[in-house]
């Protein structure tokens, strides 16, 4: 069955963007070996290497370039599997995007290895990065945009073709998130755009810093749902149709999109809750705000639930849980993105406490925070892209995920999973001890910070160990894909990898949920809402502006 | 296919729950901790 | 659009949590005082110690008889370097910084504040139990950060 191929360009766009998302991949994590050992005051680095230029690369590398390098190869090879082959504008600017983004990261490489941003990947002002490394956001920025309006586009002639139809739930899903991630960019590239790139080349003088932290935040929590709706997309589409199910239901899934658009921009003061120029007011109600973009996940988290119940019990599961026991435990393509929604209960539940206001002094800045995006980002997301991965490689490559590499997989996402919950525990309590984030290593004079060395879950060794099996597991992972693209043997007309896209009943979906225009527009007036008085004071009140200061 | 209403989640529904109780003994925990600190 | 009976269940149960996670902090911020820490004064970041109160940084008792510490936060240490406080009273904390963002975050305690340079930020705190407070900068401020620590004495008067 060659036809369940997508079309050569198309496969070779994704693989491009695959290519890049775990090179990136295996450097950061390498990063993040070194940075558990360092904290530990196990390893000392050469002069010529700093810890904090090692843990801005480890940031942006993992948490920025293989997300989204990896999310368009997702989208890309979805959208022509869904909607068909590109058509030659779609795919040429494809092409364009992906060369922009990636030009745009090697930018920024470059600055961050000649040690001129070590700014971390949230560049707070007023630290000062060489004006390329703003330039390099950029045109990151820039080209991801392109790609996804390709995308858009291809979007777009299908329902001129499909007039009065609902698109397929999984373009309704890649359309939503991309412009989730389109309205989100605007907070980021006006602050790199008219605050950074002229106050880092000296064409202005002084930088309102509260005005870009605000205007960062208001991209950087969007930010997180860009990262987390692809995931939710396999979780809704992929997984029902690997264990032989279907949607659980359709119009509930796409409401729950709709929803995440609206309530997931208009609440980045939730990362500001303990800095002044923000009246509490505000503060609040972003809070409240972001407390309704937790319904949307409660919804998932139940339709996840039937999806495999209504399998199961298909299956001849009986009982209360009879039905978890007739899901395909041994298919490392389910039960991979499976671990990867159980670690997301403790995240979800984590980031509940993050934003519950005053709360969030108890752990901002610690290595509790640390500890929760690494089972959000890091595990809940990363560990269902690798699920994705396990298939998806082979499906561009026509090879075969042979019986033997799906062992390695298996060892690979139980050696991640253990890793995970070694390191992320130890720092989720070391967090609640006051434990620093983004610290090399912490050896204050002071038995608070002496019991950070002292527990056994709560303790700086633990997080070693873990982040060292982690990386054991990366290089296991990287190790796969290397099988799967170039190595495993060709696959023969049976034994062909399809891309799994799992039945949805779109009959009573009701036409309005896909008209962009209205949720486009509510979102518009939330965000007004939410951020005119506020950033309109932080502008008005402002005071002189700070001058560059390089400190590292 | 069988109607939606006769569809049969109870264990999902003591799924969610569980998922529930995770996190309302996680916010609890914090809050406790919090005000142990005021 | 349509709902099963256990969804509707579970969202009602979801949503009425959060009602009560939400009402108990609000309650809690806007009732009792307990917001976390902010202000919404300005100050030229260049010239820090030529400001009030941080021309005078350290601990000061004001004439109706509460204490305010005046902390500039600066890479890569507090000014002042060493501070002591009483027990038992409500101190204001004011916190700025003359360069970089740092933190002024009193390990053990809910006292976790963001130093931005040209704002000032505030919250107050009592301390119950006397003894040697550490303070640290957990916001990254350059390669000295994870150096950057104070301490407090809380004494009996
Ligand atoms: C081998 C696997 C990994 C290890 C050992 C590791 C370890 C660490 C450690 C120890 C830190 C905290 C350093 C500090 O605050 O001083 C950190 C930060 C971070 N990690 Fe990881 N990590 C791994 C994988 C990942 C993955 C897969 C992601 C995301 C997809 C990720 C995203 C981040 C981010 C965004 C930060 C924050 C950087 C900053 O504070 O600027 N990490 N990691
Ligand atoms: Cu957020
Ligand atoms: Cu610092």
């Amino acid at each position: 069955m060659k036809d369940v191929q997508i079309v050569r360009n198309d496969r070779q766009l994704s693989l491009a963007n695959i290519g890049v998302a775990y090179l990136a991949f295996i450097i950061g994590t390498l990063c993040g070996l070194l940075q558990v050992f360092i904290r530990n005051d196990a390893l000392k680095l050469p002069a010529w290497l700093d810890y904090y230029q090692i843990l801005t690369a480890h940031g942006l590398l993992l948490a920025i370039v293989f997300t989204t390098f990896f999310i368009f190869a997702f989208f890309q090879s979805g959208m022509s599997r869904t909607l068909g082959a590109f058509g030659r504008k779609t795919s040429v600017w494809s092409w364009i995007g992906f060369y922009v983004t990636l030009f745009g990261t090697l930018l920024i490489v470059v600055m961050v290895v000649s040690g001129q941003a070590s700014v971390l990947y949230t560049f707070y002002a007023p630290l000062q990065a060489h004006g390329l490394f703003y330039v390099g956001l950029a045109l990151f920025v820039i080209g991801t945009w392109i790609q996804g309006f390709a995308l858009v586009g291809h979007y777009v002639v299908w329902r001129k073709r499909h007039k009065g139809e609902l698109s397929p739930l999984f373009a309704f899903m890649t359309i939503a998130t991309i412009i989730l991630w389109v309205i989100a960019c605007l907070g980021v590239v006006a602050t790199v755009l008219f605050q950074f790139i002229p106050w880092a080349f000296g064409w202005t003088d002084g930088i309102n810093v509260e005005l870009s932290r605000s205007l960062f935040w208001y991209f950087g929590h969007p930010l997180v749902y860009f990262w987390l709706l692809p995931a939710y997309m396999a979780w809704y589409i992929v997984v029902p149709k690997i264990i032989g199910g279907r949607v659980f239901s359709d119009s509930l899934a796409r409401l729950s999109f709709i929803l995440f658009i609206l309530f997931s921009i208009p609440v980045g003061f939730h990362h500001q809750l303990t800095e002044p120029g923000i009246a509490s007011f505000w503060k609040f109600l972003q809070t409240v705000l972001t407390f309704m973009v937790i319904i949307p996940s409660l919804m998932t988290a139940f339709s996840l639930f039937a999806t495999f119940e209504l399998r199961g019990r298909e299956l001849g599961g009986r009982g209360l849980f009879g039905w978890v026991r007739k899901l395909p435990w041994r298919d490392v393509r389910f039960t991979s993105i499976f671990v990867a929604m159980f670690f997301f209960i403790p995240g979800g539940a984590g980031g509940i406490i993050n934003a519950s206001f005053q709360m969030n002094e108890l752990i901002h800045n610690t290595l509790w925070v640390v500890g929760h995006f690494h089972i959000t980002v890091g595990t809940p997301v990363a560990m269902t892209f690798f699920g994705l991965t396990f298939w998806i490689v082979p499906y561009l490559t026509g090879r075969v995920f042979t019986k033997s590499l799906q062992k390695l997989a298996f060892i690979q996402i139980a050696t991640w999973s253990v890793g995970m919950l070694l390191m992320s525990t130890a720092q989720h309590l070391l967090g609640l001890l006051g434990a620093p984030r983004r610290t090399a290593y912490t050896g204050y004079a002071h038995d608070d910070a002496f019991a950070w060395f002292d527990g056994i879950l709560s303790n700086h060794v633990t997080m070693a160990v873990g982040g060292s099996i982690l990386f054991i597991s990366a290089v296991l992972l990287v190790y796969i894909i290397v099988q799967l693209w170039w190595i495993a043997p060709k696959a023969d007309q049976e034994h062909f990898m399809t891309f799994p896209i799992a039945e949805s009943d779109a009959s009573t979906t009701p036409a309005f949920l896909e008209n962009w225009k209205i949720w486009i527009g509510i979102a518009f007036i939330l965000i007004a809402l939410a951020y005119t008085i506020p950033l309109s004071d932080i502008i008005q009140h402002a005071p002189p502006g700070s001058e560059r200061f390089q400190t590292w | 296919m069988k109607k939606p209403q006769q569809q049969n989640l109870k264990g999902t529904l003591i799924s969610v729950f569980f998922v529930g109780g995770i996190i309302i003994f996680m916010w609890v925990s914090v809050y406790f901790l919090y005000v142990s600190r005021l | 659009m349509h709902f099963h009976k256990y969804e509707k269940i579970w969202l009602v149960f979801g949503v009425a949590a959060l009602i009560v996670f939400l009402s108990v902090v609000g309650v809690s911020a806007f009732h009792q005082g307990n917001t976390p820490s902010g202000g919404h004064m300005t100050i030229d970041p260049n010239k820090v110690r030529e400001t009030a109160p941080f021309d005078q940084p350290g601990l000061h008792e004001k004439e109706d008889g509460s204490y305010e510490v005046a902390m500039i936060a600066m890479a890569f240490g507090y000014d002042p370097g060493d501070l002591q406080v009483p027990v038992g009273e409500e101190i204001l904390f004011s916190v700025t910084s003359e360069d970089v963002t740092h933190s002024f975050s009193i390990v053990g305690t809910n006292v976790n504040m963001m130093a931005i340079p040209g704002q000032i930020n505030h919250r107050k705190h009592t301390f119950t139990e006397p003894g040697t407070y550490l303070v640290i900068c957990n916001e990254y401020c350059g390669s000295g950060h994870h150096f950057m620590s104070t301490e407090i004495e809380v004494v009996e008067q």
